[in-house]
């Protein structure tokens, strides 16, 4: 009658070869992780886009050592400039070296798309597994208020908070992104969280004693961990788009920051837009490739923590 | 279902209220008055501004103040945009919401008849040259940010090649009759694409997943047993089943559709709603600002409530209790 539930620590310790020894004899089982790991490996797209997220992360690293000139500095006399051997991408409306904006542009995109999603993260994961986890009306209400955020398109929402403070910095420029798209992740989060809370190893971490917080952060969280990395990576990628855009309607980071949203925002200007592709195209091809490039890896994770999805 | 379908309404109207707080204490935080933007100059006589703000009630109680709001909002009355000197916002909205709409429907009947049929062809042929052309076509669409997809496009097709215009709705106002309607879908293309873009690649991904979904089934197998011609199961059986999920989507990506439009409409200099509201954050026009933060609210609103009635009405296999 009786079954042993198996999700949880085999009853075996697995046992481990002796120092020094060659570990080759007895094969431990791989951990679903090893799995996911292995599966991620062997997904090519996936691997392109570590490839060209990391040299875009090294690029932004070292910008400083890369750029050709202060990516603030205007110089009047050399305003709207082509390509020349002094400025590779020519000069800006205002007379900044477009190259060295282009490689400092990338550091911001970046910063910007991981903090907002880290701070989506925080605020995403607590709601989503407090509502996952205590259902009922805790649960109605985070919902209800889910909802209410999701009626607001959160592009409309930011534009209008950013009406009313009186100047952007970076950091309440992560505040109010993180602030207005919370709700899809505390959604996904608590859906992943109420179909764990049926399952039989929940009622075993219950039946001991163990109190809610270590249920969710040692129960909850790691089960969890995949639906959960995978959205923050593709959450990322848009994050960086968000930010670009709402640089490039001028309602972003302020000049003379250097973005790729500012740098495009110059192509609104129907001169340097048909004169100039040189000025804007490169930093639209930066947001495009870091967010291709983020999505076949969050493509690649979803593919990997999810056994039966044999495609992408 | 009738029961779930009123349940439904009955959660849209608080919803609705909620919403109004939301909207209410945004405006509240905003500087000046920013529900009738009737005073203009704070540097008017104190005397008089203090007499003003009297007159407009904005020393009542909070509760008082959102009790007249909404009643003024109820009956039609949205204030006055300050940086238009005092013209009504209604007003303004409904000059510029044809357009908003116009270009709303284009990039939506582009969307559907794009990504539907390919949809539909990637999961019957998977793994053939247009399923992978299809995927990765949603990878680039999913990518390219609206607005410098739009420049591009702008750049190609209307300084390169003259084929269209770039910038807003009409030539010229003597048009009539079918030139006019050409020349504003003319107007239209390249707008129309650019927003509709985004949605294409997503519905094209659900509408593969959803078709190899019930090509899965069995009652798909047993239309096929029965003899019926694989024709008429798919648009019998199949289509009539994975439509289900697209239809409901459309009903959630409404929003996606306006944030689209605010920053496509910007590229395009589209004289529409988005354009609109960006100039009023760009001057801080609080009136217009929060009036249009609450009709898109409310057009989102019961986008979803339209969703899930059509779900539960074309649906008759899920039972709410």
């Amino acid at each position: 009658m009786q079954q042993l539930n198996a999700q949880e620590t085999p009853s075996v310790e697995p046992i481990r070869p002796p120092e020094g020894q060659e570990p080759n004899k007895i094969k431990a089982s791989k951990s679903p992780f090893q799995l996911a790991f292995a599966r991620f490996r062997k997904n090519k797209l996936a691997i392109v886009g570590i490839i060209i997220l990391v040299s875009i992360i090294l690029i932004s690293v070292f910008a400083d050592l890369l750029a050709t000139h202060d990516p603030t500095k205007s110089n009047l006399l050399l305003i709207e400039n082509g390509p020349s051997s002094e400025h590779i991408l020519g000069t800006d409306g205002s007379g900044r070296d477009n190259f060295s904006r282009l490689l400092y542009g990338s550091r911001i995109s970046l910063i910007v798309g991981f903090s907002a999603m880290v701070f989506t993260l925080m605020i995403g994961t607590t709601l989503g597994s407090i509502a996952g986890y205590y259902g009922g009306k805790i649960d109605n209400l985070i919902m209800r208020l889910t909802d209410l955020m999701q009626a607001l398109p959160f592009f409309v929402l930011a534009l209008t908070i950013i009406s009313i403070v009186p100047e952007i910095t970076i950091t309440l420029f992560v505040t109010i992104i993180a602030l207005t798209s919370w709700p899809n992740l505390t959604r996904i989060i608590r859906g992943t969280f109420l179909s764990l809370r049926e399952q039989e190893f929940m009622l075993g971490a219950k039946a001991i004693g163990a109190s809610d917080f270590r249920i969710i952060f040692k129960h909850f969280i790691p089960n969890a961990i995949g639906p959960i990395t995978v959205n923050a990576t593709l959450m990322m990628a848009q994050m960086i788009i968000f930010e670009s855009g709402l640089s490039f309607v001028g309602m972003g980071i302020p000049q003379p920051t250097p973005t790729w949203g500012n740098m495009l925002s110059q192509a609104q200007n129907i001169r340097i837009l048909r004169n100039h592709p040189e000025a804007w195209i490169p930093a639209g091809l930066g947001i495009f490739l870091t967010v291709l490039a983020i999505n076949f890896i969050g493509d690649g994770l979803r593919d990997a923590f999810d056994p039966k999805s044999n495609r992408r | 279902m009738y029961k779930y379908i009123i349940r439904r309404i009955l959660i849209f109207i608080p919803m609705l209220l909620a919403l109004t707080i939301i909207v209410f204490a945004l405006a509240q935080a905003a500087p000046g008055d920013p529900f009738t933007g009737q005073i203009l100059d704070p540097n008017i006589d104190p005397e008089v501004y203090e007499l003003r703000r009297e007159e407009l009630g904005l020393n009542d109680p909070v509760p008082v103040q959102y009790f007249n709001w909404l009643t003024s909002i109820l009956s039609g009355d949205l204030g006055q945009s300050i940086y238009y000197n005092g013209r009504s916002v209604l007003d303004l909205i409904s000059q510029r919401f044809p357009n908003t709409m116009y270009l709303g429907v284009f990039a939506l009947a582009i969307t559907l008849m794009i990504s539907i049929p390919i949809g539909i062809y990637s999961a019957r042929k998977p793994y053939s040259a247009l399923d992978y052309g299809a995927t990765g076509f949603g990878f680039l669409g999913l990518a390219i940010p609206n607005f410098f997809f739009g420049l591009i496009a702008i750049y190609i097709f209307s300084i390169n090649f003259g084929w269209f215009p770039s910038q807003g709705t009409i030539t010229s106002n003597n048009l009539t009759g079918i030139t006019a309607l050409i020349d504003r879908l003319h107007h239209l293309v390249l707008p129309g694409i650019t927003l509709g873009l985004a949605g294409t690649a997503t519905y094209m991904r659900y509408m593969r997943s959803e078709v190899l979904d019930v090509l899965g089934s069995d009652y798909i197998r047993t239309a096929k047993a029965k003899g019926m011609t694989s024709n008429s199961v798919l648009y019998k059986h199949t289509l009539r089943n994975a439509l289900i999920p697209i239809v409901t989507l459309m009903g959630f990506e409404f929003g996606a559709l306006v944030s689209g439009a605010v920053i496509t409409e910007q590229v395009f200099n589209f004289p529409g709603l988005g354009t609109l509201f960006l100039q009023s954050v760009m001057n801080q026009d609080y009136p217009v600002i929060m009036s249009m933060c609450l009709l898109f609210g409310v057009f989102i609103l019961v986008g979803n409530l339209l969703a899930d009635i059509f779900y539960c009405i074309v649906d008759p296999r899920i039972r709410y209790d």
